[in-house]
């Protein structure tokens, strides 16, 4: 599991956990079910607290996105929830927005743009 | 976490006129890592040494472990690992010798640990002290801390000079540490980057004071930075702003380190002919800059 940390930049390190596993989550770099590395050893691996790590899987509990089981560890929860799709929807319109603003700096209209997009994925198939 | 492994309460200290620490109050719970924050001659290290018992308290207590570290240095020193800022190991002995003669001293030292530390640092048994690189000479101080799985883990500026492979271990070994139950780092640094990943609470230290004592997530929840641009400009720093701590910038805006609710803030901000372009969290550097130039 990948996750970049970067102290100084204003956003807590249990919330760059989070976002960062949610985000591995939702474009499917973590399948369902799939167990996560300990506290100590994802303390270890990033160089944080390991109370950091501890919070950041309490909060992702919390959300539903991983469950822990009693002396096995704490594993992505099964199957898509509502939650990851959201974080999905999320992920995509900011792509998305990106994309819009771009093709308007550019002068290039929605239908043109979509068009674009079909073609594209025609290449990608 | 209610358990207290230093206690430090209205500590003065002078060398002949020169303040070094002035009325210091700190508390540092069992298990959590302690960042001490200050730039050179803060007092950072002058503090160390009254935790270790190599200073007496002119005024005020120290306790550790609940003893007193000058009258009962073996209740305290056994169960603390210690590697001072300028590494003072005996430089004519050998690695190996050195890992035996620390054994004499603390009847908790673990071989198998220490011989696994050796090899993972990748020191050679043979070769002696005089002879070892900073980053070498270094993590044989970090052996010597460690091998005894003290209860307290005591590092003055440990990253000080090294480069970063050595400092990796080095917050390794913090996380390591306090990864086991109920052990206690405490780390003087003036890297901020590397405090603000392993720290859970901080104090920042200037002049011999203690600024700010909090846990880090408070430090930086309580602190934004925020941009004010006024519709005219200003020759000087806005003044009468609730919760300014610094001011940064010229003419129309101003970029303000704040400590207070962001309401009031907005509201003072539009009284004073402002308006706020821009805000956001604080890291612990900018907040350390802010707090040591106000």
């Amino acid at each position: 599991m990948q996750i970049q940390i970067s102290a100084g930049d204003g956003v807590p390190i249990y919330l760059q956990i989070v976002n960062q596993i949610k985000y591995l989550a939702a474009c499917g770099r973590l399948e369902p079910g799939a167990q996560l590395p300990s506290v100590r050893t994802l303390a270890e691996q990033l160089l944080v607290n390991p109370n950091t790590v501890a919070r950041a899987y309490r909060e992702l509990e919390a959300m539903g996105v991983v469950t822990p089981r009693r002396g096995a560890g704490v594993f992505l929860a099964a199957g898509i929830s509502p939650l990851a799709r959201r974080e999905q929807n999320r992920i995509l319109n900011q792509r998305i927005d990106m994309l819009l603003v771009e093709a308007q700096q550019m002068n290039v209209d929605l239908d043109a743009l979509v068009r674009m997009v079909r073609q594209r994925s025609q290449v990608m198939k | 976490m209610n358990e207290r492994v230093i206690e430090i309460h209205g500590v003065t200290r002078r060398f002949g006129h020169q303040l070094a620490l002035k009325d210091i109050h700190l508390d540092v719970p069992r298990g959590s890592v302690f960042g001490l924050v200050g730039e050179n001659g803060a007092g950072k290290t002058t503090l160390i040494k009254h935790v270790l018992g190599l200073l007496k308290a002119q005024t005020g207590t120290v306790r550790v472990f609940a003893a007193d570290p000058v009258g009962d240095p073996v209740a305290v020193l056994g169960r603390i690992g210690y590697l001072s800022e300028d590494r003072d190991l005996p430089d004519w002995m050998r690695v190996d010798e050195l890992m035996s003669y620390s054994e004499a001293f603390y009847p908790r030292w673990d071989r198998g640990f220490a011989a696994e530390l050796r090899r993972m640092f990748q020191l050679d048994g043979r070769q002696r002290i005089r002879a070892l690189s900073r980053g070498q000479r270094a993590r044989a101080g970090l052996l010597v801390a460690l091998a005894h799985r003290p209860d307290l883990l005591l590092l003055d500026e440990p990253s000080s000079g090294l480069d970063p492979v050595v400092r990796r271990d080095i917050l390794a070994a913090i996380v390591r540490t306090v990864a086991e139950e109920g052990r206690t780092v405490v780390f003087s640094s003036h890297l901020l980057d590397e405090v603000e990943r392993v720290a859970d609470r901080v104090a920042l230290i200037h002049a011999g004071e203690v600024l700010l004592c909090s846990t880090l997530e408070e430090i930086i929840a309580a602190h934004r930075l925020i941009t004010l641009h006024f519709a005219e400009p200003l020759a000087e720093r806005p003044t009468s702003l609730p919760g300014a701590v610094h001011w940064a910038g010229s003419g129309h805006e101003w970029i303000c380190l704040c400590n207070g609710q962001m309401e009031t803030m907005r509201k003072a901000a539009a009284t004073a002919g402002a308006e706020v372009v821009d805000e956001r969290p604080a890291s612990l550097e900018e907040i350390y800059l802010g707090r040591v130039a106000a």
